[in-house]
């Protein structure tokens, strides 16, 4: 008996144990969830309150009873939001155009095609993965500007085209593709180019949709080269945009249009994310870098 | 056959040229830059060759306070983000309920533009005459003094600068750990529960060895990642962050390169190469380390 109370005393002391070590997990989780969410709850938040209501609360307040849309309306009318916005929609197209172009050709040729220097040509585009950005920047800098680019969407896209990463990972996933396809293929005469078209590009679909994804991310918040060479507002992108609106835009002080203007320019990224999130994270997991 | 190997260069020519005109020419070009002295951009001249670059940049004192300040962050972020990543991750693998959410949750701030949040953060820092900010409302309610964490003293600019970058770098991180820890045999986590082996020695001999390549890979590339930081610290103190002597080693090459100090090239690819130096050398020293302690 006496046994039998120990194995009861034990078991509870056990299942107590346990449920506290569950609660601190789930604790230390929703922390993290807080730090991570507030910035985005704060920028809502902020944008949302008048001027004359967010200068008067020396104390922040943490809600807002009269929320106001009017940011918005300044966010569009006061700067060229409007405009950085379809800057930045027309680099970042027309980049993952010709990225996804250059990109397929080259890892098919890799994949499926036999020519005099392919081995080496191969390993030359593994090594150039190692360049760090910083390094090439200095000269595409200089060359754009000799070249009279400067202020321009060619200018803007041309060195943001090349990805040597996606090249290897498409050509990855184009060699899995059994070759029997491909002898079936040239026994009905069918062309390379329409056998790229016809089985491979719909076969690797879901990596392609990987790819487009991660670039547009990556198009979407580049900064640094959009920097270097545009100084005409007509050309910037939004994040030049959110950098000139903070230095020269709407005042200094008018932080709630500031935010507006942010949540406008992190809505689109963000819809994308909630919409493709597995593809996405799925993506990142195989091997994708920031920046 | 002839046929056929035009044709094959044909299919690579468009990622050739881009290559070789934005990649392999700026490469060697870079080097060269490097090593002329007094090169002027206007008249693409120069007198002399030598290292005179690598002297300047050495001396200037806005590249000693770059280097020390990525070299801080750096030092501050890659162990903290590592491991405040792997906790999380842990505790992520070790939950059913809500995991899902969590993960997608943790992953938000990968997607946003770096520029735009970091305003966010910078307001939430910023200590001005008509409100001291949300980050001193916290510390004064546990009795602290407010501090003005954008303007004010460099420690508290050091503290903001390392804390966002930790957030910026943390969705990655969980994301590639948690993944790992899902690929952990379960037979392992079996045979241990058998034994009654305690959570943490678990932890310490299964988990922690299964994931070591992981753990490694992430340290290395988030050791090239700080050594990078640029965006970071133009989001939080603007784009003359040698006034707010909070600048990076590649802040210190766009400025070189570009701005109000700009125009000198050269300068910019001394500085771009000691960085790269630096981070070669880094990694080859982590790599070495991890050959001794990674499970493969």
């Amino acid at each position: 008996m006496a046994n039998q109370m120990d194995y009861e005393m034990i078991e509870k002391r056990a299942k107590a144990g346990n449920f506290a070590v569950k609660a601190l997990i789930y604790a230390l989780l929703a922390v993290w969830g807080i730090v991570v969410l507030f910035p985005f709850y704060w920028m809502i938040l902020t944008s949302l309150k008048s001027y004359s209501a967010y200068s008067s609360e020396f104390v922040p307040q943490l809600y807002t009873l009269a929320p106001t849309l009017e940011n918005y309306q300044d966010a569009f009318t006061a700067v060229p939001l409007g405009s950085y916005f379809i800057n930045t929609l027309i680099f970042t197209v027309a980049t993952t155009a010709i990225m996804l172009f250059v990109t397929v050709l080259a890892a098919f040729a890799f994949a499926r095609l036999d020519f005099p220097g392919k081995d080496i040509a191969f390993v030359v585009f593994l090594s150039l993965m190692m360049i760090p950005n910083e390094l090439v920047v200095i000269t595409n800098f200089v060359t754009i500007t000799n070249l009279d680019m400067r202020n321009t969407f060619v200018g803007l896209i041309l060195p943001s085209v090349t990805s040597v990463f996606y090249i290897y990972l498409l050509r990855e996933n184009f060699a899995q593709i059994p070759d029997e396809l491909y002898y079936a293929a040239k026994v009905d005469a069918t062309s390379d180019l329409k056998y790229l078209f016809k089985v491979m590009i719909p076969i690797c679909r879901p990596t392609l949709i990987t790819i487009t994804i991660l670039k547009v991310i990556e198009c979407w918040n580049s900064y640094v080269w959009p920097r270097l060479i545009t100084d005409d507002q007509a050309y910037f992108l939004v994040s030049n945009g959110i950098q000139e609106i903070r230095e020269n835009g709407f005042g200094r002080e008018n932080i709630p249009a500031m935010m507006a203007a942010v949540v406008v320019i992190s809505v689109p990224l963000i819809v994308l994310f909630l919409v493709f999130h597995k593809k996405i994270m799925a993506g990142v997991a195989r091997g994708g870098m920031k920046g | 056959m002839e046929k056929q190997s035009i044709k094959g260069w044909l299919y690579l020519l468009p990622a050739v040229l881009f290559l070789g005109v934005f990649m392999v020419y700026p490469l060697i070009d870079v080097f060269i830059y490097s090593f002329e002295e007094g090169y002027n951009s206007a008249s693409q001249t120069y007198y002399g060759v030598g290292l005179y670059n690598y002297r300047y940049v050495l001396r200037d004192p806005y590249f000693l306070q770059a280097v020390k300040n990525t070299f801080i962050l750096v030092a501050v972020t890659v162990p903290l983000s590592t491991g405040i990543a792997l906790l999380i991750s842990v505790a992520l693998s070790s939950i059913k309920a809500l995991r899902n959410l969590f993960q997608t949750v943790y992953f938000l701030p990968y997607v946003t533009n770096t520029l735009a949040v970091g305003l966010v953060f910078m307001i939430l820092f910023k200590k001005t005459p008509y409100t001291d900010g949300f980050a001193n409302l916290v510390i004064n309610w546990f009795g602290g003094e407010s501090v003005d964490f954008i303007d004010g003293p460099y420690w508290a600019k050091m503290f903001v600068l390392c804390f966002y970058t930790i957030w910026v770098v943390m969705p990655f991180k969980i994301l590639i750990l948690t993944s790992a820890l899902a690929s952990v045999n379960e037979i392992y986590y079996n045979a241990a529960k058998v034994d009654g082996t305690p959570r943490l020695r678990v932890f310490a001999r299964i988990t922690l060895p299964m994931i070591s390549p992981t753990v490694f890979y992430l340290i290395i590339t988030g050791f090239i990642g700080a050594f990078k930081a640029y965006s970071d610290a133009v989001a939080l103190f603007g784009t003359n962050l040698n006034a707010a002597e909070m600048n990076t080693i590649v802040g210190y090459v766009y400025d070189m390169l570009y701005g109000n100090s700009g125009g000198y090239p050269s300068y910019a690819s001394a500085a771009a190469i000691i960085l790269f130096a630096i981070v070669l050398t880094i990694t080859c020293i982590n790599l070495m380390i991890s050959r001794k302690h990674v499970h493969y």
